[in-house]
């Protein structure tokens, strides 16, 4: 059996080492086009803050680790899938046959239509290539604009702000994380950024860079002109299809599977930010573009590949960001259903918040701010989809409960494991 | 033979003698914040729940971890957080479905239960045997499921 992985992400890496664990005869070969060791797109914000070398980033420590458990990593960029022969195109024209393939080739940041994207000084901050060149370029004291302030733009933003840089931060929605938190919880975000000394414009977009001398002319919606030794890009990203032409495996927003995350062919399988997985709270199917997600597609379309019939039950939405000190966190269904109640805990002076989201007598999402302890339960309290009886009433009077509450109705008292199985 | 952490709330008097152990032990502090083990207190029942990381089998924390900081110490059974190699990116603190990873603002790492490599001083200092390091057969899936029937109906009235 030769099981051939494209893509040495952590959802890449993730499928590999399963794969190895449960069908040891099998060869697995890993497929990846960056010049590195595979590594974490996620640890980029602390490579950038020299919190950790390069080698830091690295998904895996020991240089051996792939050869010792007999996973050979190729350095190759895939350009084209053949289903019926079962072969792919590498660049360079050589070929791969494989029997079971897995696509985990991630996303790519969107380049918004503005013009003089081209211009010398705008970056993506998505590679430890971009890393590099950010690095060199945006140092104590330079003035950088920011465009967006999304979920990545606002961890971008934290290790900018931390190299001390000029930053200002441009979104085109009303609030900070738009799609992560709600007006409240945004805004004081925003506030927050604020009163740290970074810029930030919402409701407003970039028109136009044009180069002016050395540096950059950044015009805004607004009609307000900023000058900025660099720009850097991050408002959106989109999963890596393009190599799928003509393949005949079925595509949308990423490749399209079933709770198998099994893809339109069936030796054809797909994990991460490229695979349009259900959505646990929705029971849809979208991309979630996050890194435990990812790690959940690789663990479970690996158990697939190797023969076993694990279904998906659905990843859960879920975001943590650490904006300058202020930690927020989303899950699930954070902005709400239709008819269903919600608590809410507002203290805006000391920057907490905690808001929970019911349907009938279950949690559904969350949002909260200057949250670190327990954090996680509210993952437990929504993937166990456990009723909450009389807590319900408790939770509507004082949010913060949530461990007390995940202790009184799962009755796990410690003895946990398993509960979501 | 693995050992495990042995948690019988019904014996818990609600002391804290075993967050002041964990965080010195962790943190060479006593301090109850710093805690790896909690008492919950349900005030309406009078009742004290202990409660930490079984070092679940699924270990979310440790698939999550971005940067393998999070590794299975093969002799303890435990998921041990390196702190060293941790960037503080949190993911592993929204992944556990326990609420049993925290993030620590000071030092800015993640941290957990790591049965204090083999002899959890939690165990050592509960006066009343409510925690109890035992192997971890005893603490097996059939016997958390009856003991949790045992005492469902009390939470859920409560
Ligand atoms: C700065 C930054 C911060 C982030 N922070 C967080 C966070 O805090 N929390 C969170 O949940 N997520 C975060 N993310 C998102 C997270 O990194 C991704 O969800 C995760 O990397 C997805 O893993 P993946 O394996 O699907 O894809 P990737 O990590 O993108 O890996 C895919 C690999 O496939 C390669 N590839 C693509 N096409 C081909 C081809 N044709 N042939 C060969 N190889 C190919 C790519 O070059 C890449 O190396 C962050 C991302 C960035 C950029
Ligand atoms: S906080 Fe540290 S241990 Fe937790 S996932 Fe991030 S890097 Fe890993």
């Amino acid at each position: 059996m030769q099981h051939v992985i494209i893509g040495a992400g952590p959802a890449g890496v993730i499928a590999a080492e399963t794969l190895r664990r449960l069908d040891p005869g099998a060869s697995v070969k890993l497929v990846g086009d960056e010049q590195e060791p595979p590594y974490s797109r996620m640890a980029l914000p602390y490579y950038l803050f020299d919190r950790i070398q390069e080698d830091g980033t690295h998904l895996r420590k020991q240089p051996d680790h792939f050869s010792r458990n007999g996973i050979e990593v190729l350095r190759a960029r895939v350009t084209a899938v053949n289903t019926k022969a079962r072969r792919l195109t590498l660049d360079g024209g050589k070929e791969l046959g494989f029997d079971k393939l897995l696509i985990a080739t991630g996303s790519h940041p969107i380049r918004p239509p503005i013009p003089g994207m081209d211009l010398d000084g705008i970056f993506s901050c998505w590679t430890l290539a971009d890393g590099r060149n950010i690095a060199k370029r945006a140092g104590k004291g330079s003035r950088v604009v920011l465009m967006g302030a999304g979920f990545i733009g606002c961890i971008i933003l934290e290790a900018l702000a931390m190299r001390g840089v000029k930053l200002t931060v441009i979104e085109m929605g009303d609030r900070m994380v738009p799609r992560m938190m709600n007006q409240v919880a945004g805004g004081l975000i925003k506030k927050w950024c604020e009163t740290k000394g970074v810029g930030v414009h919402t409701s407003t977009r970039v028109e136009s860079i044009e180069k002016s001398g050395a540096a950059l002319k950044v015009r805004l919606s607004s009609d307000k002109v900023l000058d900025a030794d660099v720009v850097i890009s991050a408002t959106g990203v989109r999963s890596n299809l393009e190599f799928l032409g003509g393949s005949g495996i079925e595509t949308d927003f990423g490749v399209k599977v079933n709770d198998r995350l099994q893809s339109s062919h069936p030796d054809v399988f797909a994990a991460g930010d490229v695979c349009q997985g259900r959505d646990f709270s929705t029971g849809e199917y979208s991309v979630q573009a996050i890194q435990p997600t990812a790690a959940d597609h690789g663990r479970i379309a690996a158990a697939n590949m190797a023969g076993r019939s694990v279904r998906h039950q659905g990843s859960v939405n879920m975001n943590v960001l650490d904006t300058m000190g202020l930690i927020s966190t989303s899950y699930g269904l954070w902005m709400g259903v239709p008819g269903g109640e919600s608590a809410e805990l507002r203290d805006t002076d000391r920057y907490r918040y905690l808001s929970l989201q019911f349907s009938g007598d279950h949690l559904v999402g969350a949002q909260s701010l200057g949250l670190t302890e327990h954090v996680g339960v509210l993952r437990g309290l929504i993937q166990t989809r456990v009723r909450l009886g009389r807590w319900k009433d408790r939770l509507l009077k004082d949010p913060t409960r949530i461990m007390e509450a995940y202790l009184g109705c799962t009755q796990a008292l410690g003895h946990n494991a398993g509960v979501l199985a | 033979m693995l050992k495990a952490l042995q948690i019988e709330p019904e014996k818990c008097t609600g002391c804290l003698q075993c967050e002041l152990a964990c965080s010195f032990q962790a943190e060479g502090v006593f301090n109850p914040s710093k805690s790896r083990i909690k008492i919950f207190t349900f005030h309406d029942e009078g009742r004290f729940v202990p409660y930490t990381c079984t070092q679940c089998s699924e270990a979310w924390c440790m698939h999550a971890c971005p940067v393998e900081a999070i590794v299975f110490n093969d002799r303890t059974g435990a998921k041990e957080v390196l702190a060293d190699v941790c960037v503080g990116c949190k993911v592993c603190t929204i992944a556990c479905p326990f609420g049993t990873v925290n993030y620590d603002q000071d030092d800015k790492v993640a941290y957990k239960c790591d049965l204090c490599g083999g002899a959890p001083e939690c165990a050592k200092a509960c006066p009343t045997g409510a925690i109890t390091y035992v192997d971890a057969d005893h603490t097996g899936l059939a016997r958390m499921r009856a003991h949790a029937a045992k005492t469902a109906n009390v939470g859920a009235s409560a």
